[in-house]
């Protein structure tokens, strides 16, 4: 059926050439978008690169462009330690979540649920960091000061990513065929022996790769972190101790960045594109070698 | 079914075309001026444009904050007409011109709560350096200090390290902010903080009923009188920057911001106007 | 006997697994409900008083402290405007083109699909560093309303292909073969029968997108700028809703309820939004599933 639309032979018009290299024009331009992110990313950093050797972004005392040192792995620990921390809290509730909708709650309920992660899905970003400001920090400080923090970013990011996880899960686990569950009930298995054994086994990629898609999403979050972390540029030792990720770096520095370290902001947001695009290749390649 | 096809495909043809090129690029006003940089001269200068707006019908000014180094980037490569830099123009800074509008000090700031009602220098250095962690160490109660720190690149970190004799990477920061309100909001936000803003936006937003008080420095009350009389040790120029002489509507703008009617709005942020020191 | 006390042993076990499952799902999903609980809590308290007609058309006097919201809203209606004005056709177009016109093997279609995945995962604080360094200074737009537009033109083409990509490829073929019969030209079929049929998917995505603008911050931040008033032109800087939220609540001391206010203002507009997009998702699932 599929063959139809590309081998139908109908006298191709005047309108239709036009359609469709407008149409190759724009698919062209949409395919264009992302090799000009690339290449407007590495002619910005360019400057800094030609005299000052990639390596130095790692082995520099600290990040302190003022004095020109450029060490960016403060910040990637900062960035790991929060979207790993918002991972390990919000992949169990997400998944959790998504159980609880299909599996425990009565159907009004169940429906209820459903409603609001989609609508904690559509909270912008600016709306959590302002809510962590303004309620999560103060009250981090007064357990353990200053309060802006790596705990801070990550109850913030978990709150952000948990929606991606629970939907995807839900959508993964509602595409178990209904034979398999049947036939573990006539099996006489328990509700929770079914999940373990026959559901999540089943929906396991696609929970995969809506944790993937969280990650990359926990990676790349700028506003929410930027208002709750502190932004001080340090590995953090405990997760009362604040940090900055690459992201908040870029956000924080760029309006007064100019010359080389205006070109670093630019070679650490290649950084965390490098990032964002290995975590989803990783995705991807488990998605692929599933499928075959 | 509608028939003529390819009238809409036409249509859909200009679509294309109009979306994915430019949109419309709308009538700009008939004269226009663009200045960007120091935020702690931004609020001053957005109320000076507002009036002169209004003085002279179909100029608009735009004003956008973001730090001395923007201001002197932005004139540089043209992206702004006038450049807002808060401190005086270093030598290699010599292609452009600085047209001093206001004076201004840097002070240090704690929540208004704070017993603690002086610190030395030496202090405040302990303090920023993480040798003094705790405020009983200074006579204030038993609470750790909360450090707050400007981000890389602000003349108010330039000028506070010159003066403290500190590198930014001896400085052990336990919040990094942007804008002095930031610093302010941070501070009237946590009982134990202390930071170092302009003394223009501090009086001015402690009047707003920010929880926040201006520490002495070496002994001198940091406030806009000390600013105005010269006698704050702390103290810089408010400049307006241009690339070689002002001309036309920049220095229309220039010279009304430099202006008697515009005192009282310098006055009104606690800044000292400049011809009054 | 032995045997079948182990089972009874075991049976018992695993009621007593499986109401701890129960609980510990009920709890997470309690858990995940509370938060949202509170944080709309939170907005509602601060902002509702706050609320009036003059809030949303009144200018900001006092940096944001006092006045209202109005330029802000057109500013932010300008830049939704102008991403859709250019993401719209662009991103149609190529779903077009890789649904109706491309086999699916082709390179071209491989390359465009490959590039739009790579584009939905970067992270939108370089989508801002990008626009910053083509639009507002290579292309000289400075900061203004037409530069944050167009990068968040950008941002928004891959949820527009691929929304509708999948509302074409929902449209039954006989579809394709009655209008060939008729002897439509493939343009003609494509613009009379397939888009209107997938007009609903298409809506989703378009309802999508907006949700996307509104949403973000990062992207802004160093392309269109933040100046408050009504912009007189589209070269002029404007900020948008969820800017003016980051700006209140960062830089403005005392700026905190009309951040709250204008944060319940945000929240509403999305929430309509999102569940206009959910009630058209659900119908035109619905419809598919009837035409097959």
């Amino acid at each position: 059926m599929t063959l139809w639309r590309h081998t139908i032979s109908s006298r191709p018009g005047y309108a239709d050439t036009l359609t469709l290299w407008l149409s190759r024009g724009a698919a062209g331009v949409a395919a264009a978008v992302v090799l000009f992110i690339l290449l407007f990313l590495a002619a910005e950093s360019w400057p800094v690169l030609r005299h000052i050797p990639l390596l130095h972004f790692f082995t520099d005392a600290s990040w302190h462009p003022g004095e020109g040192m450029y060490n960016l792995a403060p910040m990637l620990s900062g960035t790991l330690y929060a979207a790993a921390g918002a991972l390990l809290l919000a992949a169990p509730l997400g998944i959790a979540s998504s159980l609880f909708i299909l599996y425990y709650a009565p159907p009004g309920i169940a429906h209820g649920y459903l409603r609001l992660v989609e609508l904690l899905a559509g909270i912008p970003s600016v709306v959590y960091g302002f809510w962590g400001l303004t309620t999560l920090v103060p009250l981090i400080n007064q357990v353990h000061p200053p309060g802006a923090s790596v705990l801070a970013g990550v109850l913030i990011l978990t709150l952000m990513i948990l929606p991606t996880i629970a939907l995807t899960a839900h959508a993964a686990l509602s595409a178990v065929p209904g034979e398999y569950i049947r036939g573990a009930v006539a099996l006489g298995m328990s509700r929770w022996g079914l999940i373990l054994g026959v559901a999540l086994p089943a929906a396991k990629t696609g929970i995969a790769a809506g944790i993937t898609l969280a990650a990359g999403r926990a990676i790349g979050e700028t506003m929410a972190v930027l208002m709750v972390t502190g932004n001080v540029v340090q590995y953090a030792g405990s997760p009362f101790d604040p940090v900055r990720t690459l992201a908040a770096n870029i956000a924080l520095e760029m309006p007064y960045a100019m010359g080389d370290h205006r070109a670093a902001l630019f070679v650490s947001a290649f950084v965390l594109m490098l990032l964002v695009m290995m975590l989803w290749g990783l995705g991807a390649g488990q998605g692929e070698s599933n499928d075959g | 079914m509608r028939t003529l096809p390819s009238t809409q495909s036409l249509l859909f043809a200009a679509a294309l075309l109009l979306g994915s090129g430019w949109g419309q690029p709308g009538h700009a006003a008939s004269q226009k001026l663009v200045l960007t940089g120091a935020s702690t001269i931004a609020p001053l200068v957005s109320e000076i444009a507002r009036r002169f707006e209004s003085r002279y019908p179909g100029t608009r000014i735009d004003v956008q904050s973001g730090g001395s180094s923007r201001g002197i980037n932005d004139v540089r490569n043209g992206t702004a007409g006038i450049g807002m830099v808060s401190r005086s123009l270093k030598p290699e800074e010599n292609d452009l011109r600085a047209h001093t509008i206001a004076w201004d000090g840097v002070g240090v700031i704690l929540h208004a709560s704070n017993p603690v009602a002086a610190l030395s220098q030496q202090q405040i250095r302990d303090i920023y350096t993480g040798g003094i962690d705790n405020w009983k160490t200074v006579g204030g109660k038993d609470a750790p200090i909360t450090v707050v720190n400007k981000a890389d690149g602000r003349s108010t970190l330039e000028l506070f390290l010159n003066y403290f004799k500190l590198k930014n990477s001896d400085i052990k920061p336990h919040v990094i902010i942007g804008e002095n309100s930031q610093g302010i909001k941070t501070v009237t936000g946590n009982q134990n903080a202390i930071g170092y803003v302009s003394i223009g936006a501090a009086e001015y937003e402690a009047r707003q009923g920010a929880a926040i008080k201006l520490l002495p420095l070496d002994g001198i009350a940091a406030t806009t009188m000390s600013v105005r009389d010269g006698t704050f040790p702390l103290s810089r120029p408010l400049n307006l920057v241009t690339r070689g002489a002002p001309e036309g509507l920049a220095r229309e703008f220039i010279e009304f911001a430099r202006s008697v009617p515009v005192h009282d709005l310098v006055e009104a942020h606690y800044f000292v106007p400049a011809g009054v020191r | 006997m032995v045997e079948h006390a182990l089972d009874k042993s075991s049976r018992i076990i695993g009621s007593f697994r499986d109401r701890i499952a129960q609980f510990a799902l009920c709890f997470a999903a309690f858990l995940v409900s509370a938060s949202f609980a509170w944080i709309l809590f939170d907005l509602v308290r601060g902002g509702i008083g706050y609320l009036s007609i003059d809030f949303l058309v009144d200018a900001p006097r006092d940096a944001g402290r006092a006045g209202g919201i109005g330029p802000i809203l057109i500013s932010t209606l300008l830049i939704l405007l102008i991403a859709l004005m250019a993401a719209l056709p662009l991103g149609w177009a190529t779903a077009a083109l890789l649904v109706e016109y491309l086999p699916a093997a082709s390179r071209f279609a491989h390359t465009v699909r490959y590039s739009l995945l790579v584009l939905a995962a970067v992270p939108s604080i370089v989508f801002g560093l990008f626009g910053n360094a083509f639009f507002s200074i290579y292309l000289g737009m400075g900061f203004s309303i037409l530069s944050g537009g167009l990068t968040l033109a950008c941002m928004l083409l891959p949820i527009l292909v691929s929304t509708a990509e999948a509302g074409l490829r929902a449209v039954p073929d006989v579809y394709r073969q009655s209008g060939a019969a008729l002897g439509m030209s493939r343009a003609a079929i494509l613009f009379h029968v397939l888009l209107p049929a997938a007009a609903p998917a298409l809506m989703a995505g378009l309802l999508l997108g907006i949700g996307r603008v509104l949403a973000e911050t990062a992207a802004l931040l160093f392309t269109s700028g933040y100046a408050d008033r009504i912009p007189g032109s589209l070269l002029d800087s404007g900020r948008t809703l969820a800017m003016h939220i980051y700006d209140l609540s960062m830089n403005i001391p005392g700026g905190d309820a009309f951040a709250h206010a204008s944060a319940l203002v945000l929240i509403a507009a999305l929430l309509l939004i999102n569940m206009a997009a959910m009630r058209l998702a659900a119908g035109w699932q619905h419809g598919t599933i009837k035409s097959k």
